[in-house]
């Protein structure tokens, strides 16, 4: 197998873009991405887009023309991808298997999401196809249900407070304002979580990702060519790897971990030989604030059950144990498609050192998590500056 | 909208009405909704009809205040995973019950009650919620 590194990535800024539609945000998107590269639009093979839910949330599918159609980039194959919240994940993956593969030299990996264009309860309905249609949002589930659900659990065995969950949500604003492509640019506090209102007891509005629009793009590129072409910038994407579990919450073996996260994670360190204290920097997938105790814990970095304090004790925070989040995480913006590939985006920025007020001391490796649903899809990449 | 789609409905008398399930005589685990394939033995397991028991206990629980539509009316409300005697979890809104007795660990028992009306197109759709049993 071939290795893949990034070597150009385009990210418009998260938030409500009333004034700009899904295909303006893939162009702005793609064009930085290819200008960042340094490449001829020309020059790339295929696509890989990553989209959860345009069908609910703006009436069109077929995603993938649509990309290429408006990058003036046909006839070359382009292919939607849809893994829920992992689709830009699985979208990247997708693209690093077809350059490993021999397949191709040079591909771009988008992931979009347009959200605002609905009323807030039409888009919570088009989420809610993330989970199980039949067996929980038949019942009234929503994504913030399903999600306390767990929180509950992990309070009642562990001891968790929604004070060390609210912390979650403290660092990833803190983070997110040093970060221009955020929703959000305001710090918040605990206090400010714990009033704001319950969405599903015991998690609140603050413990919430929001809903957002946004476009991400990365090139790939093997390695080999990549050095050849003397990109210096490039980032080496090391492991890839991705696990499936139950679609309903009602199907996992439990309720405080997600064993896709656990399983895809432990394949990437066997196949890196590394160990989670050699991981500088986490973009892990905090759609809500019980999901970042649970992925520190199950992606090695805490024992389970400690997350919570970790977090209180701000192990977590920006150059600590592990920075975890530098981008402000889902927290400040998650258009679901997106998101995925602005993760390896962000680590992409920290690796080469760019990241600004927000960059991690000596960051040398980089971990993507990026998770579907409730925990029925996750996605880990590990890379490092080659 | 799928909630209220008439063939979906009919399907699913027989699960949203009285809990039917299945069973893998194979490695003797039961299954609500039933399956079509034992997700433990695939192709060597043998699956049978089988109701599930109409009781179970709390594994965890939420109350929701931001509904999603069709349920807008209906905050706040509550949702539970329930472990049911035969060690299948459901899913389920638990109604009639004092908020301080629903917990972890609280028995309860099935009920028949209207879900959603969502579609005014479609049926009004009927299933289970469940009541603390005090
Ligand atoms: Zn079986």
């Amino acid at each position: 197998m071939r290795s893949v590194s990034i070597i150009g990535t385009g990210l418009t800024k998260f938030g409500e873009h009333w004034d700009k539609s899904f295909r303006e945000l893939i162009a702005e998107a793609g064009v930085k991405a290819i200008e960042s590269a340094k490449i001829e639009g020309k020059t790339i093979e295929a696509i890989y887009g990553g989209c959860m839910a345009s069908g609910r949330l703006i009436g069109q599918e077929h995603i993938g023309a649509l990309i290429a159609d408006q990058l003036g980039l046909n006839p070359i194959p382009s292919t939607r991808v849809e893994a829920a919240c992992a689709s830009g994940g699985v979208a990247l993956r997708s693209g690093i298997l077809a350059i490993s593969s021999g397949t191709y030299d040079i591909v771009a990996v988008g992931g979009i999401e347009k959200m605002t264009e609905v009323s807030t309860e039409a888009a919570s309905f088009a989420l809610g196809g993330a989970g199980d249609q039949e067996t929980e949002l038949f019942h009234g589930a929503t994504f913030p249900s399903l999600y306390a659900l767990m929180a509950r659990r992990h309070m009642e065995e562990f001891g968790t407070t929604e004070e060390q969950m609210a912390m979650c949500s403290v660092q990833a604003h803190k983070n997110g304002v040093n970060n221009p492509h955020s929703q959000f640019q305001r710090e918040i506090t605990v206090e400010d979580v714990m009033q704001s209102g319950y969405v599903a007891s015991p998690l609140k509005l603050l413990d919430c990702s929001p809903i957002t629009d946004g476009a991400a793009t990365l090139i790939l590129c093997e390695t080999e060519k990549a050095k050849k072409m003397g990109l210096e910038n490039a980032v080496e994407i090391i492991a890839s790897t991705q696990a499936s579990d139950s679609l309903a919450l009602t199907g996992r073996k439990s309720l405080t971990e997600m064993a896709a996260t656990k399983i895809a994670v432990k394949e990437a360190y066997e196949k890196t030989k590394l160990e989670p204290k050699d991981i500088d920097l986490v973009e892990l997938h905090d759609c809500f604030s019980i999901a970042n105790i649970l992925a520190i814990e199950d992606l090695g970095f805490f024992k389970k059950g400690e997350g919570g304090k970790a977090v209180e004790k701000g192990k977590t925070s920006l150059n600590s144990e592990i920075s975890v989040n530098p981008s402000g995480g889902l927290k400040c913006g998650h258009p679901v498609g997106a998101t995925g590939v602005k993760q390896a985006i962000e680590i992409f920025e920290q690796l080469n050192g760019t990241a600004g007020k927000r960059q991690v001391k000596n960051a040398k490796i980089g971990m993507a998590h990026n998770v579907g649903g409730s925990g029925a899809t996750a996605v880990i990449h590990i890379m490092k500056k080659t | 909208m799928v909630h209220n789609a008439l063939p979906l409905q009919w399907r699913k008398y027989p699960e949203r009405y009285y809990l039917k399930g299945n069973y893998c005589e194979n490695c003797k685990t039961s299954f609500f909704p039933q399956r079509s394939i034992c997700p433990n033995c695939r192709r060597k397991g043998k699956l049978v009809e089988k109701d599930t028991p109409f009781t179970g206990k709390i594994v965890s629980w939420t109350e929701v205040s931001v509904a999603p539509f069709g349920f807008e009316n209906e905050t706040p409300y509550f949702l539970a995973i329930i472990e049911m005697e035969n060690k299948a979890k459901i899913l389920a809104q638990i109604v009639d019950s004092k908020k301080e007795k629903i917990k972890t660990g609280a028995r309860v028992t099935k009920k028949f009650r209207k879900i959603s009306d969502i579609d005014p197109e479609g049926a009004i759709a009927y299933g289970y919620k469940f009541k603390v049993v005090e």
